[in-house]
């Protein structure tokens, strides 16, 4: 097709999709009017009823728990096809790998507080994510950050053991198996899947919400070791071809 | 004067950014360089979201924009030129076998 047919082809489309748009953008409430019932719903109920002072949490793990629970397999099933597409290539995930360490002291310095202060912010934002905004995946993704940034800053030796998979498999499926698990322990007590178990503790307290916690801390493992598996992959995949210098070959 | 009427302007300003943004990271042609802009420009959604009052949503940006994306793109990025480094000196060679 020749850049004039498509230039053609283009000035119509443009013209439709802007009319269209344009048209949807005049039919929007008015900026910050909100108008569906289930926010409002929501926020009367969810703390009085859950006593977990972030809605958000009580929402995504207890009122809407299923919903949390598929997504979570996205991530899973995500992870399944990327290590199923990178796996193994011609044996060279045996060749040992020396990388580069990193020049400066001072740089190595800040990576290594960044390395501990990730873990820190990540563990906190799991840990209270009911109480304050946080939660098992936002908190999950930045642990499993901060573990990868050891990776930057030290060496590949150092990384050995957050990228076993012999001890990243039986965890990631501990997290993933683990928010089922509470599912089904809910349905063998005779209620509906995923009921929330426990008493609600104190709202604003570390005991608080019941299963919400419980959950919380199941997808933030499935969350964090999911990541890991993510980077393992990756750093298998394509820091090898990059250092054909430094394997020695 | 409340407070949801003190954020207007910071409001203003925050949708400004990410409308300023989006053109940079779409502008940046080395895929390198636009995995940083990018990331960069996720950091204004996040102020978005903190201006607009949503600290969860504002989070799973945060750690999706400066940690998850970031490393897909730039692994994909090193993988992809590694493989064009790879292949470059053999194809000069006159192409002999790949077995090795």
């Amino acid at each position: 097709m020749s850049r004039r047919v498509r230039i053609a082809l283009l000035g119509p489309a443009l013209l439709g999709l802007g009319a269209l748009f344009a048209w949807a953008v005049a039919g929007l409430p008015a900026f910050g009017d909100y108008r569906g019932p289930y926010g409002d719903l929501l926020n009367k109920v969810v703390v009085p009823l859950r006593h977990t002072t972030n809605v958000v949490m009580g929402t995504t793990f207890d009122v809407r728990g299923i919903d949390t629970m598929g997504e979570e397999f996205i991530l899973y099933a995500a992870i399944v096809g990327v290590t199923l597409l990178l796996r193994d290539e011609s044996g060279r995930r045996q060749v040992e790998r020396r990388t580069r360490r990193l020049a400066t002291d001072s740089v190595r310095l800040v990576g290594v507080v960044m390395v501990g202060g990730g873990l820190l912010v990540g563990l906190w934002l799991i840990a209270f994510g009911y109480i304050t905004p946080g939660g098992g995946f936002q908190g999950g993704v930045l642990t499993a950050g901060a573990i990868l940034l050891l990776y930057v800053v030290g060496s590949h030796r150092d990384y050995r053991p957050f990228r076993n998979e012999h001890v990243l498999d039986p965890l990631e499926g501990l997290g993933a198996g683990g928010y089922v698990v509470v599912g089904l322990a809910a349905l063998a007590s005779g209620s509906a899947f995923l009921t929330n178990l426990f008493g609600f503790g104190t709202p604003g307290k570390l005991l608080s919400g019941g299963s919400i916690a419980v959950l919380n801390w199941a997808s933030a493992i499935a969350v964090t070791v999911a990541m890991l598996l993510l980077f393992a992959e990756f750093l298998e995949t394509y820091v090898t071809p990059l250092e054909p210098k430094d394997a020695g070959s | 004067m409340t407070l949801a009427a003190t954020l207007v302007p910071l409001q203003a300003v925050a949708f400004a950014l990410v409308a300023l943004g989006a053109p940079v990271v779409v502008l940046t042609r080395d895929p390198l360089r636009q995995a940083l802009v990018n990331g960069v420009y996720g950091v204004s959604l996040v102020c978005l979201f903190v201006v607009l009052q949503a600290p969860d949503p504002a989070l799973s940006m945060l750690v999706v924009s400066a940690v998850g994306y970031p490393l897909v793109i730039l692994a994909a990025v090193a993988r992809v030129r590694a493989e064009r480094r790879g292949r470059a000196p053999r194809e000069a060679a006159g192409k002999q076998d790949d077995s090795e």
